[in-house]
């Protein structure tokens, strides 16, 4: 399934399910990363690593490892 | 006893301001055992018997961070008299979670609701009225930097601790709240104000409250089955159900009080600065741009000015006070103690205060216009790559200049284990005052090598970097990756009155901690320098200080400078770095250590062969810093233990290191 580190830059996704356990998980359902959410990744560091996502009109940078745990529709 | 008026909200919303215009400046900080993190409490200005406690800013009341921690602990254990919550209202959608998990704490709660400013310019506008009465509490709109809605805001929340609310916590879909039910039939929670929290936290199966419930096993079962139960009929785990649960209901809130305008411009901005300082063409070098200037003015110019100006200003109040008390004929004893140890080690000190002041101001004005997090953005790829957080360049860079200073700085890093470790390594950075110790030894022991000096700074980085790797993979520093998921705030222009807040607060508590410390501590040395065990003054080579050389020169036999003379430098260090020279200079007889450069390299190449010399750079460079620094990393980790490790660690090393290069030196 396309998870968040698949999405292109500019291209809104919905999140499906986050597949971290832990303190990892809650850190990023806390942020409000949860089911059914809309998330846009708008842009890369300079260095490849980490992306910077928008979503509940605010930004977030999350590492592409944890992107790769969130699965989104769309 | 005062009743507490507890101060929660997210980071980056303008609590610590709220606090400041709440107490004005009667306040104190104080680090809580443990944890360095800090909850600060002052007294209500204007109105008897009321404290406010600022806890520190948080996204949720997990217990994974320590800032979580720290604010979930003390609201769930000592009762504050009421909650102010303090909310952005520009970000309301996030902002808003936290509400949703305080509210079913139950405690007396007023909702803060800043920045409204933000709000109105971008053209959005909130029911300020409809939104409180959705959920039970009173909401004020203030402006914290400028002090507006304050009065109103105190008025509803002392008339709220005296038991005025009836809070209405946000409901979750019908399984859900039906499953609540069962657990407290199958719990039996005492019904007290936080019950509902309880019971959603033991729905999400947190650990901390499974065992308080103290269930008999058979009871456990039935509880996990209806957990389980829930679970599968809503298609998700419970942790991400309670969440999306508190999301929905925000939303729904939203939908009824919070009109969007569509002229969003503060994000707009924001998005403009961002397109240029992360871009990833430009935002390497701009960054780089903005360290450059920041170490230009605060260390290398206005700070190393104004340090030398200290420095004379001290060592002009030691000479003059040293002519006092020998005209008013005070024992040369108290006078050596008093000129020599405590203003020399005191004056030493103090005269870091304007380079630590500049780089404050610096600091904070990044922190404060968001900027902070963006360098974490643009360097976590390689500092995590040894273990560190993209925030650890900044401590290491300013590390060239002063480790004390580069400590400190090491505050702006979010998580408690990272922080740790990049103060543990910083240290390894070679500071400016081991510079006149490598430049003497490089000229006088490998005269035809100018790669000597340079090669401490590669020294130095290669150990924090194999250092991190190491150290990041034991159970000390070994933790998730899971401090990356970051907010990043919009910019905005900082407060003048904040910025001077934060350095001052910095700056303060530099002088009292680390002086108290250091004011003993010069004062100890200097007796271990000029005393013998039968208490009386004698020269240097006959002192305590050189007994203990004497005993521990062995020690450094195997590193090739085993003598006591080499020991008592070393010692010597702790004072200051700078000391080393100077003490090289007083044992050798040179009368004038700062102009007798040949004399000088006279003695350091009749002391040390080129082996056992760069094993002694390679030794000062890693072994523990001077006392300043050790002040401040006690300071900073808020530990004796953690305190000792780190020095235990960077003299370890540096005897191992200092140990390969002399064996394999000697060989050639």
């Amino acid at each position: 399934m396309k998870t968040l580190h698949d999405a292109k830059i500019g291209e809104p996704v919905v999140v499906a399910k986050v597949l971290a356990t832990g303190a990892l998980k809650r850190r990023i359902v806390d942020m409000g990363l949860t089911k059914g959410t809309r998330v846009t990744v708008i842009r890369v560091a300079p260095l490849g690593d980490p992306v910077e996502i928008s979503l509940r009109n605010y930004n977030l940078s999350i590492r592409k490892a944890d992107a790769k745990n969130i699965l989104v529709d769309g | 006893m005062n009743k507490i008026l507890a101060l929660v909200g997210n980071p980056n919303c303008g609590k610590t301001t709220l606090f400041n215009t709440l107490t004005g400046s009667n306040q104190y900080v104080g680090n809580w055992p443990g944890v360095t993190v800090e909850r600060k409490i002052g007294k209500l200005m204007n109105y008897e018997g009321y404290d406010v406690m600022d806890l520190p800013g948080v996204y949720s009341l997990s217990p994974y961070t320590p800032e979580e921690v720290v604010t979930r602990d003390y609201l769930l254990e000592n009762h504050p008299g009421a909650v102010i919550n303090i909310l952005d209202a520009s970000n309301l959608e996030r902002n808003l979670y936290l509400t949703t998990q305080i509210l079913e704490q139950g405690y007396p709660m007023v909702l803060a609701l800043n920045m409204m400013d933000l709000v109105h310019k971008n053209g959005d506008d909130l029911d300020t009225q409809g939104l409180a009465d959705a959920l039970g509490c009173h909401a004020i709109e203030i402006t914290a930097s400028k002090g507006q809605g304050i009065k109103e805001l105190l008025d509803v929340a002392i008339h709220a601790s005296d038991g005025h609310v009836h809070l209405k916590p946000i409901r979750y879909s019908n399984v859900i709240e039906d499953t609540l039910v069962r657990i407290d039939e199958i719990c039996n929670l005492p019904p007290e104000h936080d019950k509902r929290w309880h019971l959603v936290k033991i729905f999400e199966r947190d650990p901390h409250e499974l065992e308080k419930a103290n269930l008999v096993p058979q009871l456990k079962e039935k509880l996990e089955a209806l957990i389980c139960w829930a679970e599968q009929k809503e298609g998700d785990d419970a942790e991400s159900l309670i969440a999306a649960g508190r999301y929905a209901a925000i939303e729904n809130l939203l939908r009824q009080y919070y009109k969007r305008g569509n002229k969003d411009q503060t994000s707009k901005i924001s998005d403009a600065i961002d397109k240029v300082v992360t871009n990833r063409v430009l935002g390497l070098p701009i960054f780089f741009g903005i360290m450059w200037l920041m170490y230009f003015v605060s260390v290398s110019t206005v700070g190393q000015y104004t340090t030398d100006g200290m420095d004379a200003f001290f060592k002009n109040l030691g000479e003059t006070l040293r002519a006092f008390l020998e005209g008013a004929a005070v024992s040369p004893i108290l006078t050596g103690l008093a000129v020599d140890g405590i203003i020399g080690g005191v004056g030493a000190v103090l005269s870091f205060v304007p380079q630590i002041f500049m780089l404050f101001l610096f600091l904070s004005f990044l922190e404060d216009c968001g900027y902070m997090s963006r360098v974490a953005f643009l360097m976590d790829r390689i500092f995590r790559s040894f273990g560190l957080s993209g925030r650890s360049f900044i401590p290491m860079l300013i590390g060239t200049g002063c480790s004390v200073p580069a400590i400190m700085s090491a505050r702006t890093i979010e998580n408690d284990k990272d922080r740790k470790l990049t103060i543990m390594l910083t240290p390894f950075i070679p500071c400016n005052a081991k510079l006149p110790l490598f430049a003497l030894f490089a000229a006088a022991l490998f005269p035809a090598n100018s790669w000597i000096g340079p090669s401490m700074y590669l020294f130095g980085i290669i150990m924090v970097i194999v250092s991190g790797f190491v150290l990041k993979k034991t159970r000390f520093f070994n933790t998730e990756a899971a401090n990356f998921v970051m907010e990043m705030p919009a910019y905005h222009w900082p407060k003048l009155k904040s910025m001077w807040q934060h350095t001052w607060d910095r700056v303060k508590g530099f002088i009292i901690k680390a002086g108290t410390i250091i004011f003993v501590a010069s004062a100890v040395l200097w007796l271990l320098q000029n005393f013998n065990l039968q208490l009386e003054m004698v020269k240097p080579d006959q002192s305590m200080m050189a007994d203990i050389g004497r005993f521990i020169a062995p020690l450094f036999a195997p590193l090739g400078f085993g003598t006591w003379q080499t020991a008592f430098a070393a010692i010597g260090g702790f004072i200051a770095k700078e000391v080393i020279v100077s003490t090289f200079g007083i044992l050798a007889g040179v009368t004038d250590p700062e102009n007798g450069g040949t004399a000088m390299q006279a003695v350091v190449q009749s002391m040390f062969t080129p082996a056992s010399g760069y094993a002694f750079m390679v030794f000062i460079l890693l072994a523990s810093p001077c006392i300043a620094a050790i002040a401040t990393i006690r300071r900073e980790m808020g530990s004796w233990r953690w305190t000792l490790a780190a020095l235990g660690y960077q003299t370890g090393i540096a005897y191992v290191i200092a140990f390969v290069v002399y064996q394999i030196g000697s060989r050639f």
